[in-house]
Parts: structure tokens; sequence; C-alpha cells
């Protein structure tokens, strides 16, 4: 036993062959793609930051207070949007999968796949339309009784087209993915764990918190990264709702709101020119990087109980 | 700690159709019973019905009266949750909670009646049921890793381990060892022979050697062909059973001569 056995060279068959260069090429194309994206806004935005921040619109000290209220507008909207959408959503997939009746299951579920499908104007026109005139007085009556609550510091948004009521209707538009996602993720668990958690005497929801949401846990930060990226990314929803300001503010409920970096783009885009578009790109870079940066976290957070996620 | 069951008159069904039909039947407590019989006939589908586990499945119910110390189980205002903290349950596969520590899977059943235990307390039961369930030697250095990481024979006696941990009054066991190499199965037989002095307790098994050795009385369930109900065919003690039953078909079985 010296010279090491040589490896058995397993048989090429034509399908492998086929099927292992047709993944090799769609996984290289999605890099390619990324990659071709990635140095598109990089070239176009460093003219961006080397620009004298007085052509900038709306002449900011620089490159960086101009995206700074973008910024924040952008990942404070998303944020609310993921905080109001993502108990209804664990909630609506949860009653799906483990308490509605087969029908009435049935039927929620494909609700939701329609709800996913209806496009972003739509849902721009109903909350500019329908929702914001509707839920001012809401508003009116939240600064008036916690005006002193941080959030709700007056003076009341008129119009109802706050920051609040964009990331309502992002709501409603993420709703739909992460329910979807998630009622699949659900309906997953193995009997072996829902029985073993019953038969140890677990109620409905015992069992849920033992085997249905840890065994889901991947799978639902999975959904919510989806959800995120389309709130994160939402264009027409936003730009149709708000009148933007620039400025950096928690308020939810005031007539001065910072507005969001796709939104912005859409709204400067066509009268944009020379360097401003430039600007515009080196917006949509920032955006790029966050959304990278989310990500990631998201990955870094699955793999964090990798051993425990029973897949072996 | 071990309860006499009584079952009187049970039929069992998957929506309209009739899985088991007519079993009656005493248990006494601190004894094993093995159920033996043909696939299909009904061990499972009966044995569920002990801690209401049957009526998980959509459609399931049952007819008739299954009495632990008195108390029927089926009576009106039973809650199953209850039932089912005093009458443990040992699944064919082994299955371990994959999300837990093997720790964390010994306290999963005592956490949902007691959330606040003191760490000490916890530790200590950890260990009492993990020796009880003869796995301490073999995890007490790894209790934070991830019960799906043992073996299968140690993620069963992992499983029975979490069972004993809330001190059930019976312990209902279904297939424990079809899974598993001959050596998990003999230190499973080996627990069962120590957990009776405490514990009511019920197998089924395929394996007729395992039957003999492991159970005091032994009952033999039949079917008549597809789509007929399964039914209790004899009852009674093991060595009877084995060497000079009293149905032509439970020696032909025992045997080996049919199914
Ligand atoms: N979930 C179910 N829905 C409908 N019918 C079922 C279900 N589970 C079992 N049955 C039927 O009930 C009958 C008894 O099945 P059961 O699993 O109790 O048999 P068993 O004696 O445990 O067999 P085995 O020895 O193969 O485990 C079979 O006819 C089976 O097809
Ligand atoms: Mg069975």
């Amino acid at each position: 036993m010296t010279a090491a056995p040589a490896r058995i060279a397993a048989k090429k068959r034509l399908g492998d062959t086929l099927f292992s260069g047709a993944a090799l090429a769609a996984g290289t194309l999605i890099l390619v793609v990324l990659a071709a994206v990635a140095i598109f806004l990089v070239a176009q935005s460093i003219p961006a930051f080397l620009v004298d921040p007085a052509e900038i619109k709306g002449s900011p000290d620089s490159f960086w207070s101009y995206v700074g209220p973008l910024v924040f507008g952008t990942v404070w909207a998303a944020a609310l949007a993921l905080i109001i959408a993502v108990p209804i959503a664990l909630g609506i997939s949860l009653f799906i999968s483990h308490y509605a009746p087969r029908r009435l299951a049935q039927g929620l579920g494909y609700t939701i796949d329609l709800l996913a499908a209806v496009p972003s104007v739509v849902y721009g026109l109903w909350g500019a339309g329908v929702l914001a005139p509707a839920i001012q007085p809401f508003y009116a009556w939240l600064v008036d009784n916690a005006g002193w609550f941080p959030l709700f510091t007056p003076p009341v948004s008129g119009t109802g087209r706050t920051i609040l009521t964009v990331a309502i209707v992002l709501a409603v538009m993420i709703l739909p993915i992460i329910t979807a996602l998630c009622r699949e993720v659900f309906l997953q668990t193995p009997k072996l764990h829902e029985e073993a958690a019953l038969a140890l005497g677990a109620t409905r929801w015992e069992m849920i918190r033992m085997a249905v949401l840890p065994f889901g846990r991947p799978g639902i930060i999975s959904a919510v990264m989806l959800g995120l990226g389309r709130a994160l990314g939402e264009t027409m929803a936003v730009a149709m709702v708000l009148s933007p300001a620039v400025i950096i503010s928690f308020v939810l409920t005031s007539s001065q709101n910072p507005t969001t970096i796709p939104a912005n783009i859409a709204l400067n885009y066509p009268e944009a020119h020379g360097i401003g578009v430039n600007v515009l790109i080196a917006t949509g870079l920032i955006l790029f990087v966050i959304t990278f940066a989310v990500n990631s976290v998201a990955r870094w957070a699955v793999s964090l109980r990798k051993e425990f996620s029973g897949a072996n | 700690m071990s309860k006499r069951i009584e079952v009187r008159d049970l039929d069992v069904y998957y929506g309209t159709f009739r899985a088991v039909e007519g079993v009656t039947l005493t248990i006494e407590p601190r004894t094993v019973t093995a159920f033996i019989g043909p696939s299909g006939c009904g061990k499972s589908t009966f044995i569920r019905t002990l801690n209401r586990m049957h009526e998980v499945i959509p459609g399931a119910r049952v007819d008739g009266e299954v009495l632990i110390d008195g108390n029927n189980l089926y009576g009106p205002g039973v809650d199953p949750v209850l039932v089912r903290r005093q009458v443990g349950m040992v699944f064919q596969r082994p299955n371990p909670f994959p999300t837990m520590s093997i720790r964390e899977n010994v306290l999963a059943g005592v956490r949902l009646n007691n959330t606040r235990m003191p760490k000490q307390e916890a530790d200590e039961l950890v260990e009492k049921s993990l020796m009880g369930a003869n796995l301490w030697n073999e995890v007490k250095d790894r209790l934070d890793k991830p019960g799906s990481g043992l073996s299968g024979g140690q993620q069963q006696r992992l499983c029975i381990a979490r069972t004993i941990a809330v001190s059930p009054e019976v312990i209902l066991m279904d297939e424990p060892c079809s899974a598993l190499d001959p050596i998990s199965t003999l230190a499973i037989e080996d627990l069962i022979e120590e957990l009776k002095t405490e514990y009511t307790i019920v197998i089924v098994t395929h394996n007729m050697q395992q039957a003999s050795r492991v159970s005091d009385k032994t009952a033999f369930f039949n079917i008549e062909g597809t789509g007929k109900p399964g039914k209790l065919i004899e009852y009674d003690d093991t060595t009877t059973i084995f060497s000079n039953p009293s149905v032509k078909a439970t020696e032909d079985y025992v045997s080996g001569k049919f199914g």
C-alpha cells in the first residue's frame, strides 16, 4: 500500500455532462449580469463623487449630504413596511398552513398569490387616492393625542401623504410574497416533528413554536429578505404617494417626509442631464450597496445556527 | 406513577373507513404489553388512540372508551393536551427536534409546563432522564450539540429521554427499534426492562423475539383482507401466546406460517 490508488474516473454520461454544463452556464450568467450592472453603476457614478456639489440639484454641501436623506428615507420606509408586514404575513401563513380548514386555506392561498401579481402603480394609485385621505383624520387624532411622542410630533400633514402611508402601501405590496413563501415553508415542516411536539403535550401554538417556526427560520429570513428587497427598490408607489422634502426625520405623520432613492430617481430622471444623471446613478449605486449589505447580514444570520437547521 | 388502561369496545375510523373494530382489553400497571400482527392490521392506529394522537390526523375519530385509572380519555371536557402529558409516545422513526440541542430536546416537554425551571434543577433533570434512557455517558460532553447529530439508536434513546423527562404514567412505543441495528435494539430492550419498574409500557413490534423477550402480555391483531377493519384476535400472557395460543390464526402468525 505505498502508491496511492489511482482514482477511478466516473464514467461520463451525456445527460450528466449536459446538465452540469447548463448549470454552470446559468450560474456564470447571473454573475456576469451582476458584474455588468456593478461596473455600469460604478463607472457612471465616479463623476458624481468628484463634482462640485454646487452643481447638484438643491446645491447641497456635498454629494453625501444630498444622498444622506435619501438613504435614510429608503431604509426608514422599508423598515417600517417590514415592521407592519412581517407579523401579519407570519400570522396569515400560519393560519393557512396550520389553522384554517382545507377549503378556506386554498382560497386564501390563491388570493394571496393573486395580490402578488398586482402592478405597483395600482398600489400607488390606491395609496395616494384612497388610503391617504382616508387615514388623514387618524393621523390628526394621533398628533393631537400623542403629539408628545417623537414619532407623532406636530404639525400633522393635511393630505395624509406621509412616510407612514408609504410604509403601509409598501407593507401591502410585500405582504403577498412574504406570506406565500412562509406558507410554503411552514407546510414543509416534517409531520414527524409536529407529532413529536404534540405527543409531548404541546398545544397547537406550542407545537408551532417548538417545531414549525424554528424549522422554518431560514425560510422566514429568506422570505423577509425578498420582501425587503422589493420595499427598498419600490419606485412608483412611493413616488406617487409622497411629496418629498430633503430632510432626515423619524416623524411619521408630518408633511415633511424624506423620500426614497428609487422614487427620487424616478421623479428626477426625466429632466436630468449631464452630471445630474451621474448623481442619480450614484444614488442607485448606494442602493445597490445597501441591498447587498442587508442580504449579507441575512445570509450570516441564517448560517449562524446552521448545525441546528435540521438539514442533516 | 403507573396506571391501568382499560379499553372498552373501541372502534377507530379514518373518515368513513373503519380501521380497527371492537377492541376490548385491559393493560395492568407496570407491565410491558406487546402488540403484534401483520402489516396494516391497525396496530399503529390503535396505539395512537391511547394518547389521543389519532385525532391529529384530519377526519380521524374514535368510538368507544379508553379509561386510564377509571377516567375516560374520550369523556366530555377532557383536554387531549393533558392526556398526552400523561401518556408519552415514542415513534417508529427517531424524531428529536433538529433545531434544538440535546439538552433542549430532553427539556422540550418539561418547558411546556414549567418555563421558569431553575438551571440547576434543569441540569439534574437532563442528567436523570438521559441516565434513565442509557444515553448519559455517550452524550454528557456534548449536551449543547444538535440532537440530530447523534446516531439513529442514540436519537431514539434521546426521544425516550425526552418522553420520560415529563414523568408520564404510560409510555407508548410504536416499533421503536425498527430503524435500529441489533446492538441499539438490545440497548432499548434493556431500557424497556428497567422502565417497566416505573411505567406502564405498550410496544408495537414486528419482531417476535422482541415481543417474547420484553413483554409480559401480548395482543395479536389481525385483518381479514384489505378494506376490512383490524380486530384484536387474542390477548394473553406472552408465554401463552407464543407456546400455546388458543386461536389458530395466532399460532400460525407467531410460528411464521403466514403474514
Ligand atoms: N392517515 C391515514 N388515513 C387513512 N387511512 C390510514 C391512515 N393511516 C393508516 N390508515 C389505514 O389504516 C389501516 C391500519 O393502518 P396502521 O398503520 O394502523 O397499520 P399497522 O398495523 O401499524 O401496520 P404496520 O405494521 O405496517 O405499521 C391500514 O389499512 C391503513 O391503510
Ligand atoms: Mg404501524
